[in-house]
């Protein structure tokens, strides 16, 4: 629970715990959905959001926003060498300016909230408005910090969070889908780092032909990094979602792992050692609490999910992101007609025949 | 290993040593005519183990010839399905194999408005014609039933004379034998009358199913349809309430007091054991018509005839009882978990589809309890009456001095059986001694040993080239036979410590290996053990509340094997081709139903 601190500004900072709907405009869609499966009863690491409303104000302070516009205005994203050179310029607008105080004090506050002693690590990450809308997979455009330790710390990764709108892939992007360079928001999460011993994705529809009666789980030891950057091959489990069975099973042989480095406050991908590159990362009775996990999302949320999940070394399991699955939603079914009573069954009795032709 | 491309031919199949000369023993038109080759190589024929897993007696070639000739004749001349007319089957070295017969493509749609309007106006009057049905079976058990043979007197009934009857008494006798065999022909003929239509309102569901979700279970879709309450558990059911009875009456010790008279007779010294027995006698009719085989065999064991069967059934179930174990099948939880995943899977579906859904699973649930049941009033209830007058016949012949076992009718053809009346009259009649006396038993011997050397050579799965894909429903249903399957009987066994086979019932068991090869060896089968055999009848029910998991060679999604034991919860594998052949009583076994693999895990 994060303490309710008076200094806690709620222009600026937004606990995933207590936000409400209205809010969820302001926190980007990342910390959004961590507030939906809170509010679901789903467990997610604790942690709160960096308004929109503070980039906002940052933007406002000190000029930023004329100096940002100015460098827009002559930015020609065909051009790769002068599209790089302004993203550089941009970025070190943002991250050098002082965020304005009272923001800096907000942010603080809520991080000692999570931690009086000041030494929880945290993951920052971006959250950006436009980032999960279902038609612009715009997912990893933006940076992630993790295991991020100490305030000042805190602040400086949320400033590199706003500045990682504009990378030079990010404003690419942007032009290529119409999407206003500066009008786009930015909302940070700062959220408890999980420790994690298994990590991985799970998606409530099977990838390869948008089956919706399994959960396909992708998943590897440490945290869930290089499943998602898709740096090692994972272990795959299909799971019949409405009998809960595991259906398949394909271990692999994972190499490398994301993990926590206490000592040096930050994590390292280390090599795994042989015994364990060819064990399961999951045990059959964690495989399914994923997939009910994943189950329970898609039937709150309505519709496919797309799910990143991580069980830390205690052996619990949380969510740690939870958008729309794109690409077989969006596919427009063709208009379906069904021959129903004794016209259907003759269909099917003649099916076999119009396939043979 | 190459993979072969085709089976062999049945033309170039020899007969095991000693039973070169088995075709004597079935009729003509069941063989592969010398002067048909041609036309018979052409062919894809497969072997119906699931149904006949043993060589037939000639007199039980009965059950396949009125059996698939019925199940034909109703896709071919009553319904008219398009594109499918019956099922063609011959009798090669004791086993029976089938090749299904499509319609010319030029008659298939002449054949549509004729389907509409035949199986058309079964599906809309179902449950009346259905209702029907059962009134017009049990009819038929019953005229079954009353039929007697008895021995020839010694003189005509003085009353006949009198009365000026003018009938000898081989007149009834042979009669009897005909109305028997025309009884037993209108029992497969109705055996069909919805079968084929049932199985293909499912298939229309399962089917749609399938395109929805190409990947859903096969399982998944049987559990939304499968009744919970089907009269093909009754029996078992009678079982578990006579031992339940017989605890709480306080009367379950006099089950251990021996034989089943031993048994009924302690019974009879309490008012409780007499209502016992009372109600043990009013379960025996119809349930105990209820053969641990399959039906279609004349050595089927019924219950009814074999109390010592349910008798044993009954102790072991009364044992659990006491020691506080539910016996029950749990019905009320497999009817919520039916509906729960029914409402999940619909949930899953686009609104046109859920409608889709609604109209396709109502058709398959309102014509599926007739898959179901039909199994008791047929295979069970009609089939045991049938058994028990054939044997009652056969004892006739056996007082007369025909043949040496009381059962040796069975190595006569069911023609053969009409010539013998005829000769046992004629020989009563003339006052001469009848010619069977002295020629049955070294005819019956020489049978028996051409049968003995049949049973000691498995069949092949399939004869001459599969077509490259199977895609005629029927067969992919009840036989299971699927391309997949028949690409795996080709390639061989491959690695001999894991088989595949279809994912019949879910459930992953580790536990140990009784192969069972008859119904007879059924007791060996030990507490925890995993039933591994050719194929399982649904009466082995019994047995099924001490296994872990079943293991079958023969037999798909809808086989019996794979009902029984998604009721009984168990997991099973169903077709796996070879099991009980690869699988040695003892070895460790994994049993995955879910996935529909079988792993050896260490020798015996």
């Amino acid at each position: 629970m994060i303490a309710r601190d008076p200094t806690i500004d709620p222009r600026f900072i937004l606990p995933f715990e207590t936000a409400a709907e209205a809010d969820h405009p302001r926190m980007g869609g990342k910390c959004a959905s961590l507030a939906r499966m809170i509010a679901l009863g789903v467990p997610v690491p604790r942690g709160f959001a960096v308004a929109t409303d503070a980039y906002a104000a940052h933007l406002a302070a000190n000029g930023l926003d004329a100096a940002i516009r100015a460098e827009l205005a002559h930015l020609d994203t065909h051009n790769a060498t002068d599209e790089e050179a302004r993203s550089q310029a941009i970025r070190r607008l943002v991250t050098e300016r002082a965020m304005p105080a009272e923001v800096e004090a907000a942010i603080r506050a809520a991080y000692a909230g999570m931690s009086p002693a000041g030494d929880l690590p945290v993951a920052v990450r971006s959250s950006a408005t436009a980032e999960d809308m279902p038609d612009a997979s715009f997912a990893g455009q933006q940076d992630t910090y993790l295991w991020v330790v100490g305030a000042d710390e805190v602040v400086d990764r949320v400033r590199a969070c706003w500045a990682s709108l504009f990378t030079a892939r990010a404003m690419s992007y942007r032009a290529d889908h119409h999407l206003g360079q500066i009008e786009v928001l930015m909302a940070v999460a700062v959220q408890e780092m999980v420790d994690a011993r298994s990590a991985g994705v799970a998606m409530t529809l099977d990838p390869i032909n948008g089956d919706r009666t399994k959960i396909v789980i992708d998943a590897s030891w440490g945290l869930g990094e290089s499943v998602v950057s898709g740096e090692i091959t994972p272990d795959n489990f299909v799971v019949e979602k409405v009998l809960m069975q595991i259906q398949k099973r394909r271990i692999a042989e994972k190499t490398h792992e994301v993990v926590a480095d206490p000592a040096a406050r930050r994590t390292v991908d280390r090599v795994i050692e042989a015994e364990r590159r060819t064990q399961p990362c999951l045990s059959d009775d964690e495989v399914i609490a994923v997939a009910q996990l994943a189950r329970r999302l898609e039937k709150a949320i309505g519709g496919p999910q797309d799910i990143e999940w991580a069980i830390d070394r205690s052996g619990r399991l949380v969510a740690l992101q939870c958008r729309p699955e794109t690409v077989w939603s969006q596919r427009k079914a063709a208009p379906q007609s069904f021959a129903l009573g004794i016209e259907g069954v003759l269909g099917t009795l003649m099916a076999p025949v119009r396939d043979r032709t | 290993m190459t993979a072969r491309t085709s089976f062999p031919s049945a033309y170039d199949l020899p007969a095991p040593k000693g039973a070169e000369a088995w075709r004597d023993l079935y009729p003509y038109y069941l063989l592969f005519a010398e002067n048909r080759r041609g036309e018979e190589d052409g062919k894809f024929w497969f072997c119906d183990s699931q149904h006949w897993p043993n060589p037939f007696k000639p007199f039980d070639a009965v059950t396949v010839e009125f059996a698939v000739k019925c199940l034909g004749q109703y896709n071919t001349r009553h319904y008219l399905v398009p594109p499918a007319n019956g099922v063609d089957f011959r009798i090669h070295n004791g086993y029976v194999y089938m090749s299904p017969v499509a319609v010319a493509p030029d008659d298939i749609g002449p054949r549509v408005p004729q389907f509409l309007d035949r199986a058309g106006h079964y599906f809309a009057n179902w449950d009346r014609l259905l209702e029907n049905w059962l009134v017009k079976v049990k009819a038929n058990i019953a005229e079954m039933e009353a039929l007697r043979f008895d021995d020839l007197p010694e003189v005509v009934p003085v009353d006949w004379v009198k009365e000026g009857v003018g009938l000898d008494s081989t007149v009834p006798l042979a009669e009897a034998y005909d109305r028997a065999i025309q009884l037993l022909y209108r029992t497969w003929n109705y055996h069909f009358e919805f079968l084929n239509l049932g199985y293909a309102a499912y298939l229309d569901f399962f089917g749609f199913m399938k395109s929805q979700f190409p990947t859903i279970s096969d399982q998944s879709i049987a559990k939304m349809v499968q009744g919970v309450d089907s009269d093909l558990f009754r029996p078992d059911d009678e079982l578990k309430k006579l031992a339940k009875l017989a605890v709480s009456s306080g009367v379950a010790g006099n089950l251990s007091a021996g034989s089943v008279e031993e048994v009924l007779a302690a019974m009879q010294g309490s008012d409780a054991g007499r209502a016992w027995v009372a109600a043990w006698e009013a379960a025996k009719d119809p349930w105990f018509n209820f053969t641990s085989g399959n039906g279609f065999y004349s050595d089927d064991k019924y219950w009814i005839e074999h109390p010592d069967i349910p008798m044993g059934y009954i102790r072991d179930y009364a044992a659990r009882v006491a020691r506080g174990e539910e016996i029950d099948r749990p019905t009320a939880e497999i009817a919520a978990e039916r509906d729960r995943i029914t409402a999940e899977y619909r949930d899953l579906l686009d609104p046109e589809a859920q409608a889709a859904f609604d109209a396709k699973l109502g058709l398959a649930r309102t014509v599926f309890p007739y898959v179901e049941n039909h199994n008791f009033y047929i295979e069970h209830w009609s089939m045991s009456v049938f058994w028990r007058k054939m044997r009652e016949l056969s004892a006739v012949f056996h007082r007369a001095g025909f043949w040496e076992n009381p059962d040796d009718m069975f190595y006569l053809d069911r023609n053969e059986v009409r010539d013998a009346i005829f000769d046992l009259g004629m020989g009563w009649g003339v006052g001469a001694p009848a010619s069977g006396p002295s020629y049955w038993p070294a005819e019956i011997a020489r049978r028996k040993a051409i049968l003995a050397a049949l049973q000691s050579a498995p069949p092949q799965p399939a004869l001459n080239t599969p077509p490259e894909v199977i895609t005629e429903p029927f067969t992919i249903m009840l036989w299971g036979i699927t391309t997949d399957a028949v690409k795996k009987w080709l390639s061989g066994a491959g690695d001999a410590t894991r088989l595949e086979g279809m994912a019949a019932s879910p459930g992953v068991v580790e536990g140990r290996a009784r192969v069972i090869r008859s119904a007879s060896d059924l007791g060996l089968i030990e507490e925890g053990e995993i039933l591994v055999t050719p194929v399982t009848a649904p009466s082995w029910a019994p047995v099924f509340g001490k296994i872990k998991a079943t293991v079958t060679d023969i037999g798909g999604m809808m086989s019996h094997a794979a009902i029984v034991c998604r009721e009984y919860g168990l997991p099973a594998v169903t077709g796996t081709g070879s099991a009980s052949s690869t699988i040695r009583t003892g070895q460790m076994l994994r049993v995955d139903g879910t996935t529909g693999e079988v792993t050896i895990l260490s020798a015996a």
